[in-house]
């Protein structure tokens, strides 16, 4: 599953870990995130992360 | 000096008239660090001031009402230019509430002992009424750290804007038609390049909520609050969040012997066309501050360094360093400049390019010593070819 970036922060979303700050279970793909997911670091939107080089 | 916004609204901030150096942004207008006083049947202090001013702020206050009245502390912004006295504040208004989003929270808990202080976390939406006004809380994140909150009084149509519309730039007068529109906007400029502009697509969103509001006033937390030429400070604002490129070229460079240096006047003297605005910069004779403020609205930019033990100049790595982080996006740019041996200089500039995203607008153009009458000919030509290319980009 594919990482991803938080543009803004350098932050990086990694599907196997998931995101437990916003009850994200380990095994989220990125695409299935909520709208309203936001970046745990600097608090910006998903339309801010690009998948990882 | 007049501090009334408006009835029972007042400036309480300090006037920074001697800072020039702030957190290395050439400051060379001083700074103003902006409080404001809202009383009501409750009083809310907005924002605090840097920590070395914080009794000047309490003075201030105290010239409205007690400090013991003041219910609460709105903290839209917690760097320490405006949070940095909040310890020393909290202290001295004994009834006073934090009031700021949780990121904000956690980082006063980084910068001060927070033990007793009494918050009350707000988030997009929320509000607070102060009596006949209320205090409507919009979270603004990465405009510019990760807690920034605008905070809105919709009776009154005032945004207090934290660090977003900011100029820094001392002056007794608090209202943008006090003063020279013109500086005003060139520090609002400078502000926009060197603090916000890697923000740029949050800015844009910014703007697209605050369409939605009704103000008829935007009171910042540095420099002058604007209450008459909103539109002018927008539309640029709209401007500089996408990086928008005038027909500008910027030539900028480092040099040992002045090889570099003369290629750079030969370009220059190339891209000095009808319509095209071209900037020299030698980059250890301007700030960074200046070269940031210059990159933003460039529509091409000419990177120029002599060629040090297989290195650039170790001056433009810091400008390029600099405005890495800056991330001046949609420009096009060029490599030049002068060696004896080896490589080094001009292929890191070329490389930072292609790493910047930027298009290239020529090729590297490199010289082996000093440029002879044939190299500074081919360098006027590349000049022009850059600013006619200034000139499509711009259109």
């Amino acid at each position: 599953m594919k990482r991803y970036v938080c543009d803004v922060c350098g932050w990086v979303y990694d599907p196997e870990e998931g995101e437990p700050g916003q009850d994200i279970e380990p095994g989220t793909r990125f695409k299935d995130l909520p709208d309203d997911f936001v970046c745990p670091e600097c608090g910006v939107g998903k339309d801010e992360f690009s998948p990882e080089d | 000096m007049n501090t009334m916004l408006m009835n029972n609204i007042n400036w309480v901030g300090y006037v920074d008239w001697n800072v020039r150096d702030f957190h290395g942004y050439s400051t060379d207008r001083g700074a103003t660090y902006n409080a404001y006083l809202v009383q009501d049947e409750k009083t809310a202090l907005i924002d605090s001031v840097k920590a070395p001013y914080v009794d000047n702020l309490l003075k201030n206050i105290r010239s409205h009402t007690d400090l013991d009245k003041v219910d609460y502390i709105v903290v839209n912004h917690a760097e320490p230019d405006h949070g940095g006295g909040l310890s020393k504040t909290v202290e001295a208004l004994p009834n006073a509430v934090v009031v700021c989003d949780q990121k904000c929270k956690d980082i006063i808990s980084g910068h001060h002992d927070t033990t007793g202080w009494n918050f009350h976390i707000v988030k997009t939406g929320d509000e607070l009424s102060l009596g006949k006004r209320t205090l409507q809380f919009i979270e603004t994140p990465m405009v510019h750290w990760p807690d920034s909150m605008f905070t809105y009084i919709p009776e009154e149509k005032l945004l207090f804007s934290m660090d977003a519309f900011g100029q820094h730039y001392a002056t007794s007068a608090r209202f943008d038609d006090e003063v020279s529109l013109s500086t005003t906007l060139e520090e609002a400029k400078k502000y926009y390049a060197n603090i916000v502009m890697p923000f740029g697509k949050m800015v844009s969103k910014v703007l697209d909520a605050a369409s939605g509001l009704d103000i008829d006033m935007i009171a910042p937390s540095h420099g002058v609050i604007w209450r008459t030429h909103l539109p002018e400070i927008l539309s640029r604002y709209a401007e500089w969040a996408e990086c928008k490129a005038r027909p500008k070229v910027v030539i900028m460079y480092d040099t040992m012997w002045q090889a570099t240096e003369k290629i750079a006047m030969a370009m220059t003297e190339g891209a000095s066309i009808e319509g095209v605005e071209t900037i020299l910069l030698n980059v250890r004779a301007s700030s960074l501050t200046v070269v940031a403020t210059e990159v933003l609205d460039a529509a091409v930019v000419a990177i120029g360094t002599s060629n040090l033990n297989q290195n650039m100049l170790p001056m433009m790595a810091a400008v390029l360093t600099y405005l890495k982080g800056l991330k001046p996006v949609g420009k096009s740019g060029m490599a030049f400049g002068s060696y004896g041996w080896g490589k080094g200089g001009c292929e890191q500039v070329d490389q930072w390019i292609n790493d910047m995203k930027w298009d290239t607008v020529h090729e590297m153009f490199k010289c082996k010593f000093t440029p002879d009458a044939a190299v500074l000919s081919e360098a006027e030509k590349i000049g022009k070819i850059l600013a006619e290319k200034a000139g499509e980009i711009a259109q």
